[in-house]
């Protein structure tokens, strides 16, 4: 029996447990529809009278949740040390042949033009992160979809122009460091930690939510940046060995 | 209506778990675990839902008009986050052990090893 007949036999009862435990889990929750979570009912009521915010989901995300946000946007950051430390001055030995260069005019063409509206398309996510369906985590990997766009129409001599760790690396830091920050700062003020210091500001514009909005923008450079650094870093271990060949 | 959600959420999480048993490559090995966890994302936005109600979004509705649950939907976004950067992390893992080994077939990388 070799190993991958072997994997499959012992694969079974790891699915039918799984199976079972799905089941289990699906028929004892909710009926479907009829979900009334305390905790939900109550926020969808509190949160625009008391934050401010319209985008219930993202005033859950930096405020209620505001803690363990902090510790998403590390984990985050964390996976992209990771991802850096195992790529990074290990590059695959050269002699293998790519291509990146781009051949369809289309292609090409498409990606030009769209570049501009899908950066704006990110920009708008997380600028209305606390009024209108988005939010920085959203807007910040459509940002960084903009700048792939320069790469999948331009190739990587373009894209090298974004794509620098030594431009990247101190936005995704300092990102991260602003979500601690503000949490800080309300510390020194003599508050909880990540209390809003900055008032509520007016429902449904840009500057509602106080401090969340300044936790939305710090996520979104987060999360942008964190994607661009992974990008280069596939990108430099798969292209760059070929076109120093040349 | 609830049978149908509930069979999507088994079947994207069963295809996937087939998939990482069956997988000859440790890339496909890394978009099964993807697909599988997007099974969660469906469970959670499944369990949230309330008939007739909206997106827990208040711009332009009324304060205090049905809407489906936010907290699950918050959860959502943290577990797309999560799975993101778990992706990248296995993916990069997966260029070490080919530099290594030569090779991205867990059976033949198990079988180099003895």
């Amino acid at each position: 029996m070799s190993r991958r007949d072997a994997r499959r036999v012992l694969g079974l009862p790891v699915c039918a447990a799984l199976a079972a435990v799905l089941a289990a889990g699906i028929l004892a929750g909710p009926r479907f529809g009829e979900f009334h979570g305390a905790y939900g009912r109550m926020l969808n009521a509190v949160a625009v009278p008391q934050r401010h915010a319209t985008n219930v989901v993202t005033s859950i995300v930096f405020d209620v949740r505001g803690v363990d946000t902090m510790g998403e946007e590390f984990i985050l950051f964390a996976a992209v040390v990771g991802v850096v430390l195992l790529l990074r001055d290990e590059r695959e030995p050269a002699g293998s042949t790519r291509a990146d260069d781009v051949r369809s005019d289309a292609i090409r063409m498409f990606g030009v033009v769209m570049v501009g509206p899908v950066l704006l398309v990110g920009l708008w996510l997380a600028a209305f992160g606390l009024v209108t369906p988005g939010g920085g985590f959203q807007g910040g990997i459509v940002i960084a979809a903009a700048i792939v766009l320069v790469y999948v129409s331009a190739g990587y001599r373009q894209w090298s122009r974004f794509g620098r760790e030594r431009l990247l690396d101190p936005f995704e830091g300092l990102a991260a460091a602003a979500y601690v920050a503000v949490g800080l700062a309300a510390l020194v003020a003599g508050e909880p930690f990540l209390r809003n210091l900055l008032g509520n500001g007016q429902t449904g514009t840009l500057v509602s939510g106080g401090s969340m909005s300044i936790l939305n923008w710090a996520v979104a450079i987060e999360v942008a940046a964190a994607n661009l650094v992974l990008y280069t870093e596939f990108l430099e271990s798969y292209v760059v060995p070929h076109i120093s060949e040349r | 209506m609830s049978i149908l959600a509930a069979l999507v959420v088994a079947w994207v999480f069963g295809v996937g778990v087939y998939g990482a048993i069956v997988s000859r490559n440790l890339i496909h090995l890394a978009i099964c675990l993807s697909v599988s966890q997007s099974a969660t994302y469906i469970l959670l936005l499944t369990v949230g839902y309330r008939h007739g109600a909206g997106a827990p979004i208040f711009k332009g509705v009324p304060l205090g008009s049905p809407a489906v649950d936010p907290v699950v939907q918050a959860l959502t976004l943290t577990d797309v986050v999560v799975g993101v950067t778990i992706t990248a992390l296995i993916l990069a893992l997966a260029l070490d052990v080919h530099r290594e080994s030569g090779s991205v077939d867990p059976d033949e990388i198990a079988e180099l090893q003895g």
